[in-house]
């Protein structure tokens, strides 16, 4: 039986389970008319009844479906001639990857010979006797959990906490998959960048000044230094969200407050969704407006002046990525702006206040921490972007604060670094996990900063 | 104020418009005012005021004079428009966009809802205090000085420190933050921030204050301080005070205005209303049979 089949029989089974559970529940009482003596709502008992069949079986197949790789590969390589089981691990897993394919029908690297083609048989003779052993094994755990939560059902079973208990853990586990994921992801950046700086020291990455990341392979290779100076990097990345918040915090603000306390509630109520969209629209497409219209818009500006400005410039790549941000801006200063209670501009209204001394003196201030939590998180955006600066600002890791210059940013070499085929046991690609590892810092320093700022507001109006 | 009534006759009039008599103003005869609306010497004057919010029909026909250095009192059930009426003396309404005013309100004979007026000068004139305190999330002193500020009525720091006191003074409140002036003005209790935003009202140096249940956000003492402090600032300003504590109206004001569901009903000396009531409606609504 495939697996697919089998989820849909399981949900078919508790589905059942809940007409049986729910059923039994209203017959423990007597009919619809003692609903009330019974402890919980006759849904809940089919809940309760439901989850017993579901769970477990699901609980027993997830497992199953864990383990059954490892445990079929171990019994075949068990079944192997002796000569085959002698063979050194690594030789002993090449021919475990050539049965792995033929008995999947993919293309085999070597020979193929008869014990390979027995292996391979064998192997898949045991994955048809697993499934039909997983469908068996679920099948009658959902039955056997399902029957003895519908004969526990009675009056006086407190069904529904025990669906709500069922139904918080559910809660607890989804928050703790982000929770989890999170914690691995900083676990595996952390430990290969700890290999990182094995071999280049921690202070020449963070205080050099110079980005070359190429690694001789040889000794006498040319052209290959090898430095790994991320001030240059960090210079250009800081540049390029300099742009873009000099460009998106003035418009993103001013739009805010055109919304929020200009704009009539119709208008209102169709641009703030349209200057959303703006955030919806790809980085990437984005990234060819910047490389193929204001990048060489910029370089003939530049040049009428007689400036000279190379064609891929951190100008180009800041001034697009400023308008990607203004949504965040903008969205967000208008939330907050809004929540700045009406008796505050009542105030200053019955004061004599015009529109525009209520919105610089009392509603800027008020909103204030709301607005720069607003702009870090758009600076955090702008730090992390990537797709905009390898199209419109280059490659070249030049330490300049010459917005004209085409610089590089920390995303891009990342993401330079690890294209294409690389050993993983370079200082060239491991450079990237700890590019990663300082941005995530960075990135992380700054939201932290945001929410303590956001946080101290919400204070402020409970 | 017999241009009134060619006023009223362009305003439409949805729900008793249609039964009125020519040149009788159209009027329900249960709702028609009782007692005297005009006074000698009036500082504001409002004839045949009409308020709309949208289709509703929220202060209907409501003539009412407000007179020099009194307070009156306006009272009435919730929703009978006393607060929006109390609102159309300084274009607060303004701010509501559905909002809609026709009639004349006059504040020293200048029609407050021409077209050529700007409301920043009508607003330094008629301040308003809220329901519930709203000071700035700025110090106190900022609080006091940015009416000062904004209208330049201070020449030089040490003018606008003066400012300050006087207010802080007039208010009763300077001997309490005299020494934390730079404290925020939202960490007051309930009853000095209401103080401190009747002092910023007065800095601004009004003819008339509104105060917009002024006290039923605070507690007994609280309110008895403000109380107070109203009864001592009628001898410089006119005050309008809408409440929804008779005994509050009985204790602070000289006259009392009545509103059922928009309609002024009854006018008249605070005592008289209190003791003998003319209007049925004023009656019950007095003596606690509903509201």
């Amino acid at each position: 039986m495939q697996t697919s089949v089998l989820i849909l029989v399981l949900l078919g089974v508790m589905a059942l389970a809940f007409h049986f559970g729910r059923r039994r529940s209203l017959l423990t009482v007597g009919g619809r008319s003692k609903v009330r003596d019974l402890h919980s709502l006759p849904a809940y008992y089919g809940f309760y009844t439901a989850l017993w069949a579901g769970l477990p079986a699901l609980l027993v197949a997830g497992l199953w479906l864990f383990f059954e790789g490892s445990v079929i590969t171990a019994m075949v390589v068990e079944a192997l001639p002796a000569e085959t089981k002698a063979l050194p691990p690594a030789q002993l897993g090449l021919v475990v990857n050539d049965i792995t394919n033929l008995a999947n029908g993919n293309i085999v690297a070597g020979e193929i010979d008869d014990t390979l083609r027995r292996a391979a048989d064998h192997m898949n003779e045991l994955r048809g006797i697993g499934k039909l052993a997983l469908a068996v094994v679920v099948l009658s755990v959902a039955l056997g959990a399902g029957s003895l939560a519908w004969r526990a059902v009675g009056p006086k079973m407190r069904a529904r906490n025990r669906v709500e208990w069922i139904v918080s853990m559910l809660l607890i586990v989804s928050s703790m998959i982000a929770i989890f994921t999170t914690v691995g992801i900083v676990l595996s950046v952390l430990f290969e960048s700890f290999r990182f700086f094995q071999k280049i020291p921690l202070a020449d990455f963070l205080f050099g000044l110079e980005w070359s990341p190429q690694v001789a392979l040889r000794a006498d290779q040319v052209g290959a230094s090898g430095a790994f100076g991320a001030v240059p990097l960090f210079a250009g990345t800081l540049l390029i969200s300099f742009i873009a918040l000099l460009v998106a915090v003035p418009i993103g603000l001013m739009s805010a407050i055109y919304l929020a306390d200009y704009a009539s509630p119709r208008l209102r109520s169709y641009a703030k969704p349209v200057l959303e969209v703006l955030a919806g629209v790809p980085t990437v497409v984005y990234g060819f407006f910047a490389a193929l219209t204001l990048a060489p818009a910029i370089r003939v500006a530049g040049e009428s002046l007689g400036l000279s400005v190379s064609s891929e410039s951190a100008l180009a790549a800041g001034l697009v990525m400023g308008v990607m941000i203004i949504p965040f801006v903008s969205s967000l200063s208008d939330d907050v702006i809004n929540a700045v209670p009406q008796s505050l501009r009542d105030a200053a209204y019955a004061l004599g206040a015009t529109r525009s001394e209520t919105i610089r003196q009392v509603i800027l201030p008020a909103a204030l921490p709301g607005i720069m939590g607003g702009i870090l998180l758009a600076a955090s955006r702008a730090i992390g972007e990537t797709m905009i600066v390898v199209m419109a600002a280059g490659l070249s890791a030049n330490l300049t604060a010459n917005p004209l210059d085409s610089v590089t940013t920390v995303t891009v070499q990342i993401v330079t670094l690890l294209v294409g085929d690389q050993e993983f046991d370079s200082a060239k690609t491991l450079a990237a996990f700890a590019l990663g590892l300082l941005l995530f810092v960075v990135t992380l320093g700054l939201n932290i900063v945001a929410l303590h700022i956001v946080r101290k507001y919400r204070e402020q109006y409970e | 104020m017999t241009t009134a009534n060619t006023a009223a006759a362009d305003v439409d009039v949805p729900e008793i418009g249609a039964t009125s008599d020519a040149g009788s103003r159209p009027l329900d005869d249960d709702f028609r005012t009782v007692g005297n609306v005009r006074v000698g010497d009036p500082r504001m004057t409002c004839s045949d005021v009409n308020v709309y919010y949208g289709d509703k029909h929220a202060i209907k026909h409501v003539d009412l004079d407000i007179a020099e250095n009194e307070v009156i009192a306006m009272i009435g059930p919730s929703g009978c428009g006393k607060s929006t009426f109390l609102r159309c003396l300084n274009r607060m309404n303004d701010t509501i966009e559905i909002c809609r005013v026709t009639g004349e309100i006059k504040l020293d004979d200048q029609d407050i809802y021409d077209k050529r007026l700007d409301v920043v000068p009508l607003r330094a004139q008629v301040g308003m205090v809220f329901q519930k305190p709203n000071p700035f999330p700025k110090s106190i002193y900022d609080n006091i000085a940015y009416g000062p500020r904004i209208h330049g009525l201070a020449t030089g720091r040490a003018d606008l420190d003066e400012v300050v006191e006087r207010s802080l003074t007039k208010a009763g409140l300077w001997e309490e933050v005299k020494d934390r002036l730079d404290q925020p003005g939202t960490g007051l209790s309930g009853g000095q921030q209401q103080r401190l935003c009747i002092a910023r009202t007065i800095a601004v140096e009004p003819e008339v204050i509104l105060m917009d249940e002024p006290c039923s956000a605070l507690d007994p003492i609280a309110t008895a301080k403000v109380e107070e402090l109203i009864d001592e600032l009628r001898e410089n300003y006119t005050i309008a005070i809408v409440t929804h504590s008779m005994q509050q109206a009985a204790r602070v004001s000289q006259r009392t205005a009545y509103f059922h569901l928009g309609h002024l009903v009854e006018v008249g000396e605070t005592t008289q209303i209190f003791t003998n009531p003319s209007h049925k409606l004023t009656e019950d609504y007095i003596t606690g049979r509903f509201g």
